[in-house]
């Protein structure tokens, strides 16, 4: 009887698992790191699903999510600052062995130079650039004024353009130096 | 006007990388803990409502 009525109503919680992919794949980009991620998405699933009721139904839910998710990471990250820069020791280190095949280094770099940036900056341009957040949906997800997100992408972009050395007039070279590597790459191993 | 279009090409290479990044670790996939806690939690909830039934 009474799981008749549990059906009836739609449960928001049974929408969860269809943001799982996304909830996990932002925190992955956010920490760089798979176990920090994993684990603030098993706290984020818990807080989410005992908290529904604060969920209004009818917006949106994946932004409410990544509000739970990053003041999660936030929270922990105060807790264990240190933990998280010996993390980014051994994960700038490991990139930088990659070979320099089909663009991969240009993977590697980028990767590295999004892990310079500032959790805050690196979050903004993830809603924004990755995700396609509106600016208003991120500043909402990450509780600040439209302005700031604003702002914050524009930092991450230009400190990310410099990181990869991607300086004005330059953009289409480096592609071209990148092709062009790859190509003698292939030369010389076809010796 | 051409300092705009050289924003445009940087915008776009940056958020190419950015997606792959992000498409990446979706591609991952989602380890199965997950979804056994969310049967968990929708079991400990029934659980819940069972209990109030037959007073424990």
């Amino acid at each position: 009887m009474s799981g008749g009525k549990e059906t009836a109503r739609s449960d928001p919680r049974d929408e969860l698992v269809n943001h799982l992919p996304a909830m996990r794949a932002f925190a992955i980009s956010l920490t760089r790191n798979g176990a920090t991620a994993d684990d603030m998405v098993q706290d984020t699933l818990v807080k989410a699903w005992t908290n529904i009721d604060k969920f209004q139904p009818g917006t949106n839910m994946r932004a409410w999510l990544f509000t739970i998710l990053r003041n999660t990471y936030y929270s922990s990250r105060r807790k264990a600052k240190r933990e998280v820069a010996d993390v980014d020791g051994i994960f700038t280190d490991s990139l930088a062995e990659k070979p320099a095949h089909d663009g991969h280094l240009q993977m590697g770099d980028f990767r590295v130079a999004l892990g310079k940036l500032k959790d805050e900056q690196r979050e903004a341009i993830l809603l924004i650039g990755a995700l396609g957040f509106s600016y208003e949906e991120a500043a909402q997800t990450c509780g600040v004024a439209v302005g700031t997100i604003k702002s914050r992408t524009n930092r991450a972009r230009k400190q990310l353009a410099e990181l990869m050395g991607l300086r004005e007039d330059e953009a289409m070279e480096m592609t071209d130096d990148a092709t062009m590597s790859v190509l003698s790459a292939s030369k010389v191993s076809s010796f | 006007m051409t300092g705009n279009g050289q924003n445009k090409t940087h915008e776009g290479v940056i958020d190419e990388n950015l997606r792959r990044v992000y498409q990446e670790a979706v591609d991952e996939g989602i380890p199965d803990r997950f979804k056994s806690l969310l049967e968990q939690l929708k079991q400990q909830d029934l659980d819940v409502c069972d209990g109030e039934d037959k007073t424990t």
